[in-house]
């Protein structure tokens, strides 16, 4: 496939001439232990097809059966996110062929939501934003499709598939914004922020990993541009799949360039959805919209209405979590650090990390300076997520307690640190089988010293 | 020994528990008869001769061992083809299913096998239930035995047929609009719908998914019962079963054959009469109200104006579901595949396979669920059919204020002649104009032979409907008139089939 | 009411997957138009304030705990499914190369 570089106008230059409007949609996958509509599991990672039943692979005579835990999560997010929960909601049959799609539809939900008219608010920059949630709402996940032959083991050009049903009917929470109209410069940032702070919130309720680089959190963005002082809205795109926080704010960043380059030459937006690239953060023209699509929706036959109680509601809702914000800038105000330096914490995914270290006796300037300095720079270099450092906070107080009672300086920290990512184990022994105790008498000095000289020997 | 195909399954129950006969003689007499008659019928898409003898000598070895057997423990039964049954063929009478064997029991062939109930083959079906006469099998027609150039009704056409030549005691069908009811009208046999959830759906391949209720045929309204109790119940994986004990059909049956009906009101439905009802059907269904009058019910007429729509409403809402239902046949994951020659595709592969594994009605009805789900059409189609459903709903509840049950022919007519309505939709559709507005409301109904039409000596079927959950009214009724006709004639009416 | 073209017929046939023959168009085309003349008939009723039922059934709340494979749970055997499929490959299901995108 050869991909034809599309003109883009300067950003600046963009925003002097339109304003962007967003919408982001948001999927996140549900950590239930089984699936949406049959008692699967879900773990992440088994061996293809092992994780399917008749039920998730579509085969005839199969019928849903509505997990109970999935509801009740989707209650809680659509609690969190200030959503009104509906007294009385139904799934429903979105009709389309698509062959990792088992049933060809896709049971969701359409014009009964459980959740809608909510809000999240973030801060970009110092400002206050407050995001609107028009739904949030249940549906299931399709299977993974592999591309095989062809150049690029990509769709185009591929001889053909193979697909593994193990993450269909995997439970799926889709968060759909209202338009989102902020000043343009600040837009692909708003984006960015938007998604961080849904992703902690999901976290903070325990309801899922919600891990991008896994695909447990999807994100479109939905983008249009009006001239300057225009009330109608443009023609948008839909960047269909773009997983990461980095990838949100460019894809937005791209597409209002895109789209003001087209608009300003004179020509016009086709709706479309488009295809974002992580190697070069560009999008590219996936399937257009000319034939509007009819999904036929109408009321799942195989399932019954769903009326949550009101007390069921007002239980769950004492069940959530201080909103991430609120529980950020108490975090601050606890460690005494500014608001910027919160964001390089949360930006580098050290909070929970260095909230458990403390827990585990370090003190919160240490176990800060750990997790965002040497901890940081190392996933950085290995490209991995913090958290999956083979480290763990308790691991880092004990060193942190090591160099507090003087056994370590920070030099030696360092190695020990090292060496507990490289697997020699637990900070003590590592100590002990390095030997990278401070030497405190002359003997012992002289000692390894001797030892330094017949090991280089 | 007097032949073993022509007992009840009550009977051959208890002859087989008493050890009168083993329950391999019994499948062996009756796949003996199958491969007889078949030939004629072609009640069974596929005769599972092996998993039959095996079913049956594990009852016999369960007996020696002295343990307690079930009340249809090593009674044969014909299974409609719609139902899943591992490792057993499942066509559903259609192309794109040819050669599928399912990895899994449907909810109903586990309980029937749990029940040693012993399962002779799967039966011959209006390709996925679409139809009234079995002419829509991809695998050709089934024959109705009491006229072989005559449709023995559809979709369960293989059913009841199987049932009406003695090919077995029991049958399995599943009435969406009329399927189980229909054909046992037009055989001279008995049939029954459950109030929606009585019956699992699990495992069978859906057509319209509000409205499938799997149910029991048999040559007789105990045997049905039997049968019924036997497969009704919840079921967890079927999340409209209804959670709720099966009410007690076996009790009722035996209560109305011994003590009538005295007392019970019995609606006679004013719609179901006048044009295109056959003068023969009519009069065996009046001469019956008559009889029930005799043993002591109360007859009152029933006023249901909406019933007049059910027949549209009905052709708009299953053609939706199964629209949808009917999406997962793509060539992708089971089944039929067509075209994959490396130049074609999933797409194309897909619609092609489609294209050469359906036939006319269920395209016919695919488009116009899809029609009628379309957007811009929604309104006036589907979403008009459920308003008139719930005015149909409301008759119902209006009309079992007056009456216990409502009673109409099961059809208009006697069976029709194969080919007479094959490629006229509408006139097909008819056949279920009595029968529809049950499944729509989800309530049970029954049919019971209620005699010959003077004018063609062809059997009328005689309707019982009861509000969802008292399926035992049926029972009590329809072993009432059974019993006072069964004294009427001397004779079961099948006795009167031809020698085939 | 509108009646059924033939166009009407082969966007219906797209929209549901099927490859229908010049013949078939030309013949569904004049049924369809039959049917739906005649299932048009529910806009006869007055349904103002009638609500719609989509189930017969008064059930609400039906839902399943979240327990892997709980007993009676029918479990497949994966071998024994892609022996059923068209196509298999790697443990996967092997299908034609996809065109669209969703
Ligand atoms: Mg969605
Ligand atoms: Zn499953």
């Amino acid at each position: 496939m050869t991909v034809a570089t599309e003109p883009l106008l300067d950003f600046d230059e963009a925003l002097e001439r339109y304003d962007p409007v967003m919408g982001l949609e948001v999927h996140v996958e549900l950590g239930t232990a089984t699936k949406m509509f049959c008692s699967c599991p879900t773990v992440f990672g088994a061996e293809p097809n092992t994780q399917i039943c008749p039920t998730c692979l579509g085969l005839p005579g199969s019928l849903p059966a509505v997990n109970g835990t999935a509801v009740e999560w989707a209650i809680r997010i659509g609690l969190a996110l200030n959503c009104e929960i509906a007294p009385w909601c139904r799934f429903a049959r979105k009709n389309y062929f698509y062959p990792d799609m088992p049933k060809n539809f896709q049971t969701s939900q359409y014009d009964e939501p459980i959740s809608f008219n909510g809000h999240l608010d973030l801060e970009v920059e110092g400002q206050p934003f407050r995001i609107e949630i028009e739904r949030a709402h249940m549906e299931e996940d399709t299977g993974k499709s592999t591309h095989v032959g062809g150049a690029t083991g990509r769709i185009h050009g591929a001889d053909y598939s193979l697909v593994d049903y193990n993450r269909a009917g995997i439970p799926l929470i889709e968060i759909v914004t209202k338009p989102i109209e902020v000043p343009g410069h600040l837009a692909p940032a708003v984006a960015r922020a938007y998604v961080a702070e849904l992703r902690d919130l999901i976290r903070a309720l325990g309801v899922s990993e919600a891990r991008m680089e896994r695909g447990q959190m999807r994100c479109d963005v939905n983008l249009s541009l009006k001239p300057k002082g225009a009330t109608k809205f443009g023609t948008r795109s839909e960047t269909k799949n773009v997983n990461s926080l980095r990838s949100v704010e460019r894809a937005a960043r791209f597409e209002i360039q895109r789209h003001a380059a087209v608009l300003a030459s004179g020509g016009t937006i086709v709706q479309e959805t488009r295809h974002f690239h992580e190697n070069n953060g560009t999008t590219t023209s996936g399937r257009r919209k000319e034939e509007a699509e009819d999904y036929r929706y109408f009321p799942e036959p195989d399932l019954v209405p769903i009326a949550p109680a009101k007390e069921w509601v007002e239980e769950l809702r004492k069940t959530l979590p201080e909103p991430p914000g609120v529980r950020r800038a108490r975090l601050a105000a606890d460690w005494g650090i500014s608001d910027f330096d919160m964001q390089s914490v949360v930006n580098a995914g050290a909070l929970d990390l260095i909230v458990e270290t403390i827990g585990a006796g370090a003190t919160a300037d240490q176990a800060r300076k750990w997790w965002t300095g040497e901890l940081a720079r190392t996933a950085n270099e290995q490209g991995v997520e913090l958290a999956d450092l083979p480290i763990t906070p308790a691991q880092v107080a004990r060193i942190v307690a090591l160099i507090t009672a003087g056994e370590l300086t920070d030099k030696l920290a360092r190695q020990v640190v090292e060496g507990v990512l490289a697997g020699e184990g637990d900070p003590d022994t590592v100590v002990a089988q390095r030997g990278l105790k401070v030497v405190s008498d002359d003997t012992a000095l002289l000692a390894a010293i001797d030892d330094a000289i017949a090991a280089n020997a | 020994m007097t032949d073993l195909t022509r007992r009840t399954a009550a009977d051959l129950a208890a002859a087989i528990a008493s050890g009168e006969v083993s329950a391999l003689e019994v499948a062996q007499a009756h796949l003996d008869r199958i491969a007889k008659v078949d030939d004629k019928v072609h009640a069974f898409l596929h005769v599972d001769t092996e998993g039959a003898l095996a079913a049956a000598r594990a009852v016999d070895e369960k007996r020696a061992r002295g343990e307690k057997l079930g009340p249809l423990a090593g009674v044969p039964l014909a299974l409609k083809d719609v139902f899943t049954t591992h490792g057993i063929p499942t066509t559903c009478g259609s192309k794109i299913l040819e050669g599928w064997l399912p990895p899994y029991d449907a909810t109903v062939t586990r309980r029937l096998r749990e029940a040693d109930v012993v399962i002779l083959g799967k039966t011959n079906m209006d390709e996925f239930a679409m139809g009234s006469s079995t002419e829509n099998s991809a695998y050709g027609p089934s024959h109705n035995p009491w006229d072989l150039d005559r449709i023995p009704g559809g979709s369960g056409g293989g059913s009841s047929a199987s049932l009406a030549a003695f090919e077995a005691p029991l049958a399995i069908g599943t009435d969406t609009g009329g399927s189980i009811r229909q054909p046992a009208s037009v055989t001279g046999t008995v049939g029954v719908k459950p109030t929606y959830g009585g019956v699992s759906r699990y495992g069978l391949v859906a057509f319209s998914s509000s409205l499938d209720q799997g149910g029991p045929g048999a040559r007789t309204v105990l045997d049905a019962a039997l049968l019924h109790e036997v497969i009704g119940g919840y079921d967890p994986l079927d999340s409209t079963s209804i959670n709720a004990p099966v009410p007690q059909v076996v009790e009722a049956a035996k209560l109305g054959a011994t003590q009538g009906v005295g007392g019970v009101r019995i609606g006679v439905v004013k719609q179901f009469d006048g044009e295109g009802y056959a003068p023969g059907v009519i009069q065996r269904f009046r001469e019956s109200v008559d009889l029930l009058r005799e043993l002591g019910a109360e007859i009152v007429e029933i006023n249901a104006p909406s019933f007049d729509y059910a027949l549209p409403a009905y052709y708009l809402i299953a053609p939706s579901e199964c629209s949808s239902n009917l999406a997962r046949f793509d060539a992708m994951r089971y089944g039929l595949r067509v075209g994959d020659d490396g130049t074609h595709s999933a797409e194309e592969v897909t619609a092609l396979t489609r294209e050469a594994g359906f036939g006319a009605e269920v395209k016919r009805r695919i488009m116009l669920g899809t029609y009628a789900l379309s957007s811009g059409y929604y309104d006036a189609y589907y979403g008009q059919a459920q308003k008139v459903r719930t005015l149909i709903i409301r008759d119902f509840e209006k009309a079992f204020g007056k009456a216990d049950v409502l009673v109409s022919p099961t059809t208009p007519t006697t069976a029709f002649k194969i080919g007479e309505r094959a490629d006229d939709p509408m006139a097909m559709y008819l056949a279920d104009l009595c029968t529809i507005p049950t499944n729509l409301a989800g309530n049970a109904g029954m049919s019971v032979p209620c005699g010959l039409a003077p004018e063609d000596g062809l059997p009328v079927g005689f309707q019982i409907l009861a509000p969802a959950l008292k399926d035992d009214r049926l029972y009590r009724v329809g072993a009432a008139l059974e019993a006072a006709l069964l004294d009427k004639w001397g004779h079961p009416i099948l006795e009167e089939v031809p020698a085939l | 009411m509108p009646s059924i073209t033939r166009e009407e017929v082969a966007h219906l046939a797209r929209l549901s997957r099927l490859d229908l023959s010049d013949a078939e168009l030309d013949h569904f085309a004049g049924q369809l138009d039959q049917i739906v003349g005649a299932v048009a008939r529910v806009g006869e009723l007055p349904t103002a304030d009638v609500p719609p039922t989509s189930h017969a059934q008064p059930l609400t709340n039906v839902f399943r705990a979240d327990v892997v494979r709980p007993a009676g749970t029918p479990i497949l055997d994966r071998a024994e499914v892609l022996a059923q499929a068209p196509a298999a490959e790697d443990d996967r299901f092997r299908v034609p190369r996809i065109l669209g995108e969703e």
